[in-house]
């Protein structure tokens, strides 16, 4: 496996090589290259924008089919907060939660669980005024790879919790290993998620080893298995609610930051905002300020690609689901255990810097401005970079050539027909004197 | 020689949602050269702070950044009312922004104090009614090894 995975798939039959992905990316990460689209890895932070907005539906996201329960001797659900929005006229979380189990999971544990418990951990944190100020969510895993690639400054700001998610899948196993007695590979942990950016965390965590989490299903996938299994009568006595309405709020934006009780955050959403927040707080712009959630996803994570509810709608009946119930379930206890804490640091990946040596990069960085001025500056994209800077770039790092740019190949085309014309004109030596169309200027020149 | 590189901008005055679009620009420059991100965070913030000066007292302005191996170097120029004593205005919490300019939160008194604070050399020429140039360099190295 490269070093950086992603949750993005092409299907190259679908793949018109339209440039509508490379234009929406925030990170300049997509290229067309002979006439279909493609990530660079090390700019991809697994947002999902591209997914959202390909026209032909050729970008997918890798999710683990429901078949992936067959793999395990034990399973557990861990269903988002996201998925409890999904659903019209529900106001009883159980029947979402017994669904599951109908379903054929043997257990359910709620993401929501661990997000209280990770609210509780933040507010201690934050009480012991340890962390540098403002604390940045690390929540959302697409934020947190932005923050990776575009804003070294701001990695120490990164609350050093793991999301609530991998809590979960920490508690749940350990959880279901005392119980039944199995191996820990025979459980499966399987998140049932909003988010594809999920996967990669899963895949390639940050801030942990290893991830707890097994697998990871799309709510897409499992709502409408689960539509036909939802009743209100039972014979299930079990109660699988375990949270309250903090730990359910997080699945929407603003639900993180409440939960925190404490009026000095700032709560943004959608990945153009977010960066537009970062730069701020790179520039210390934004006083008086504790805490900073944010979310790829416009609406938090309600707005999902992996969702099926329109994220304002979900966001609506996220609230009247969580309406009567307590405030918080849970609760971290004295000290906060090391298995919620980040156990490797994050590390900065200057993927934007151009060479190694300072000397040569200016040098590079010359360059662009020196090229990307050949170029008509319209941003057409035709070239397949999204912009004409981004063209300028690719031809410095070797990527491309400036042919790529269509202006400039008309230019040619034109200056080419002006030669032919040219040639057109000489006259062989045997010729001369016979025909009067020779110009005077030539003669001189020769 | 060693290899440098300039860019220049024109900052339009009273216009506060495109201040930060130079200090954006260079931020962006310097990541794509490789500095160090406490150096990228200095100038950045130095240059926001300028900038914002820029539009508030001086009707906007012109900034050249001039970015070498060794250091960033920004000249911010204007031709504003000028300051009348430079000493004064370098003192945290002086200011002259009129009250709807504090009204959104500028105009604290530490624009040209953090200027300072977050740059290795910085030095102010003014002339009352004919403007004021700034000029700001941020050494590329950690400051023990320039200092010592």
């Amino acid at each position: 496996m490269s070093e950086f995975f992603h949750s993005v798939t092409l299907d190259r039959d679908l793949c018109h090589g339209c440039i509508n992905c490379v234009k929406r990316c925030p990170t300049e990460a997509i290229r067309v290259r002979d006439g279909k689209a493609k990530i660079l890895s090390d700019r991809c932070i697994d947002c999902g924008e591209c997914i959202r907005i390909c026209p032909h539906h050729a970008k997918k996201p890798i999710v683990d089919p429901l078949s992936v329960m067959d793999d395990y001797e034990y399973t557990i659900a861990l269903p988002a907060p996201s998925l409890y929005g999904q659903f019209n006229n529900l106001d009883n979380v159980e029947i979402i939660l017994r669904a599951l189990v109908d379903m054929g999971f043997d257990d359910v544990f709620e993401v929501s669980r661990a997000a209280e418990l990770v609210s509780d951990a933040t507010r201690k944190m934050l009480s012991e005024g340890q962390l540098p100020r403002p604390v940045i969510s690390s929540a959302c895993p697409a934020v947190v790879r932005l923050i990776r690639v575009r804003f070294p400054d701001l990695i120490r700001h990164i609350l050093p919790l793991q999301a609530p998610v991998e809590v979960a899948a920490r508690l749940a196993k350990r959880e279901a290993v005392a119980r039944t007695g199995l191996a820990p590979e025979k459980i499966g942990c399987i998140f049932i998620s909003p988010c594809a950016a999920k996967v990669t965390a899963v895949k390639m965590p940050l801030g942990t080893k290893k991830s707890a989490i097994d697998a990871v299903v799309a709510i897409r996938d499992v709502y409408p298995k689960m539509l036909g299994l939802m009743k209100e009568e039972t014979s299930d006595e079990k109660e699988y609610l375990h949270s309250g309405r903090m730990g359910i709020g997080w699945g929407s934006s603003g639900g993180e930051s409440a939960a925190l009780l404490n009026d000095r955050y700032l709560a943004a959403d959608g990945i153009e905002n977010v960066i537009r927040v970062l730069e701020d707080l790179e520039d210390e712009k934004l006083g008086a300020v504790d805490f900073v959630e944010l979310n790829a996803c416009a609406g938090g994570c309600v707005g999902g690609v992996l969702t099926v509810e329109n994220p304002y709608i979900a966001k609506a009946k996220l609230k009247r689901v969580r309406k009567y119930l307590p405030v918080s379930c849970n609760r971290v206890g004295d000290g906060i255990p090391r298995q919620m804490k980040f156990d490797t640091e994050i590390q900065y990946e200057p993927v934007l810097q151009l060479d190694e040596d300072i000397t040569v990069a200016l040098k590079k960085l010359g360059q662009i401005e020196e090229i990307s001025h050949m170029f008509s500056g319209l941003d057409c994209a035709a070239c397949g970079a999204p912009s004409c800077k981004a063209l300028a770039e690719d031809v410095v790092r070797g990527y491309n050539t400036p042919d790529a740019c269509v202006f400039l190949l008309k230019d040619k085309m034109k200056s080419l027909a002006n030669s032919i014309a040219e040639l057109g004109d000489i006259i062989p030596d045997s010729l001369k004197g016979k025909d009067k169309a020779q110009t005077p200027q030539r003669e001189e020149k020769e | 020689m060693s290899q440098t590189i300039s860019f220049h901008y024109d900052v339009p005055g009273d216009d506060f949602t495109r201040a930060g679009e130079a200090s954006s620009s260079v931020k962006k420059a310097l990541k794509q050269v490789g500095l160090a991100p406490e150096i990228i965070r200095n100038v950045a913030i130095a240059m926001y702070e300028g900038e914002i000066n820029m539009v508030i007292h001086a009707g906007g302005g012109q900034i050249d950044v001039e970015i070498g191996p060794d250091a960033v170097r920004m000249v911010l120029k204007d031709q504003g009312p000028g300051i009348k004593d430079i000493s004064l205005a370098m003192q945290e919490g002086w200011s002259t922004a009129p009250d709807d300019v504090r009204s959104l939160g500028f105009g604290a008194g530490m624009g040209l104090p953090n200027m300072k604070k977050y740059t290795d050399e910085m030095d102010v020429e003014s002339t009352v009614g004919v403007g004021t140039t700034v000029t700001m360099t941020v050494r590329t190295h950690p400051r023990e090894e320039a200092g010592a």
